[in-house]
């Protein structure tokens, strides 16, 4: 079977923007088109990952609105909404487009628009994911870091500064990310120091409010090297779903979303967690990477937090974590971020991450959906 | 109003009901978790709040022994003075946010229900 290839990739800055959604969308797939130098009227799929945009402004039909403003036309067009992990269940779906044979050109855009919203209603439109019994509450996606992470440390003795220890690493790593919304460092006393928001975790253990974009363009093996030599594949991509109610999970430190999705897509690549060379981790909350490293393979379970500790996830470490800063400084507009670390799995693979290069054969991708509810995890490898 | 949790054909028991149960289990009857006195598993005291929620928003997963089976639950505290491992009761409340403010529709589901305090 022809493998997957990626053959262009585009970002917006990501940050409060002036734009609404459709012109998010526009720009980032516009951009794509250019990268990969692919005339729209070779599209012959297009999906566009979002998560509200009907809530949050009123538009609905962005997949065809995109298709037109695109001039994709006929193109099949579908939107793909997976809550917060809606950019990676639109690679699992641009992957599945090509791999089947039904599309030889597949454009996945991923975008939201949030900004406009106070930061009560934003986290209102996300809670409402949750049960009516969670809801009623009003139990919040942040409100559940703050349950986990107190969980973490009582029963793994982790020291409270290891988690701010990850918002200070990606903070770090997003200084050299041009498209992040906070090219700003911040330091172990900050984070420690700020407002607590869900204790025990603070403002700064949790990922901004965002506007933007992002997108990547798939064909066939066969097909990418008629455009470029440089190129990645997709050679993992799985997709788990978890409890929607998330008390009823067993062990409240494991994401079983991130375990069986990870599992397959390694056994998909024929690669473990030995192999990869970098990750972009769904860094929502700064528990989060904690929860995926274990449940990835990257540390075993109560250790994640010695890992960062010694820093052998930092830039120049043995695995490099959010080289893009991660959802906590680049910012997280729902629909774009999967497609987002795409984009710099892509980048890294290439040898297009500019200043957050690092040496990369191997790529992985972990996008989180609600509190795990539904998680996407992607192995890219380069061009051999 | 009761706090309403299903028991299913395997023994098992889950707080909310689900129509099929764990392992493909068949629900065959309820238990009423507010006779119950349960054990704090985690906490936290949320301050960023969605409108209609109480500011600040103290939450806990309390763990509850029905018969020697364990059923977990989620919801409001009556006070941030707990600490994990510690007995709570369940106490009714008619209203835990306001059904109006939030982006739900508030016929969609009902809004009483029970807190946790204290033992």
């Amino acid at each position: 079977m022809d493998r997957v290839a990626v053959i262009g990739a585009s970002m917006t800055k990501f940050g409060q923007r002036d734009s609404w959604v459709m012109d998010l969308l526009a720009e980032a797939g516009t951009a794509c088109l250019d990268d990969a130098g692919v005339a729209p009227d070779e599209v012959e799929h297009l999906y566009v990952s979002n998560m509200a945009s009907g809530e949050f402004e009123g538009q609905t039909g962005v997949m065809n609105a995109l298709a037109h403003d695109l001039d994709v036309l006929p193109a099949y067009s579908q939107r793909v909404d997976q809550t917060s992990s809606s950019g990676g269940a639109g690679i699992y779906a641009a992957w599945q487009s090509v791999a089947s044979g039904a599309s030889d050109m597949t454009l996945l855009v991923g975008g939201e628009k949030m900004t406009h919203r106070t930061t009560g209603e934003a986290t209102d439109v996300i809670a409402s994911i949750t049960h009516p019994v969670e809801y009623k509450h009003g139990v919040t996606l942040p409100s559940f870091a703050g349950l986990t992470a107190r969980h973490y440390l009582e029963r793994y003795d982790a020291p409270r500064e290891s988690l701010a220890k990850v918002a200070v690493k990606n903070h770090k790593n997003g200084l050299d990310n041009p498209h992040a919304q906070f090219q700003k460092e911040v330091d172990l006393k900050t984070v420690m120091e700020s407002p607590i928001v869900a204790d025990p975790l603070r403002l700064y253990d949790f990922c901004p409010i965002t506007d933007g974009s992002a997108a990547l363009m798939f064909c066939p093996e066969s097909v990418a090297e008629q455009y470029t030599d440089d190129y990645a594949v997709v050679t993992g991509v799985a997709g788990a779903t978890d409890t929607h109610v998330v008390h009823e999970r067993e062990d409240p430190t494991v994401m079983g979303g991130v375990v069986e999705s990870g599992k397959q897509a390694y056994e998909m690549a024929d690669l473990g967690p030995e192999d990869v060379d970098v990750a972009e981790l769904h860094d929502m909350f700064t528990i989060l990477e904690f929860l995926q490293m274990e449940g990835l393979g990257f540390a075993e379970p109560g250790t994640a937090w010695e890992r960062v500790e010694a820093g052998e996830t930092e830039m120049d470490g043995e695995l490099p974590i959010n080289t893009s800063g991660g959802l906590k400084s680049k910012g997280h507009p729902l629909g774009a971020s999967g497609v987002a670390q795409g984009y710099e799995i892509y980048a890294q693979l290439v040898g297009e991450a500019g200043d957050r290069q690092v040496d990369a054969d191997v790529g992985l991708a972990c996008n989180v959906g609600g509190f795990g509810n539904c998680v996407i995890t992607t192995i890219m490898e380069a061009a051999a | 109003m009761t706090m309403e949790a299903y028991r299913y054909d395997d023994g098992s028991i889950t707080y909310p009901g689900h129509t099929i149960g764990p392992n493909g289990s068949e629900p065959v009857g309820t238990v009423d978790l507010s006779e119950y006195e349960g054990e704090v598993v985690t906490w936290t005291n949320s301050t960023a709040t969605p409108p209609g929620v109480r500011q600040p928003n103290a939450l806990a997963i309390v763990e509850f022994d029905v018969d020697g089976e364990s059923v977990r639950a989620i919801g409001q505290l009556t006070t941030d003075d707990v600490e994990t491992g510690d007995t709570v009761r369940p106490v009714y409340a008619e209203e835990l946010r306001d059904p109006e403010a939030g982006i739900k529709e508030p016929e969609s589901q009902d809004w009483d229900g029970y807190r946790f305090e204290p033992v």
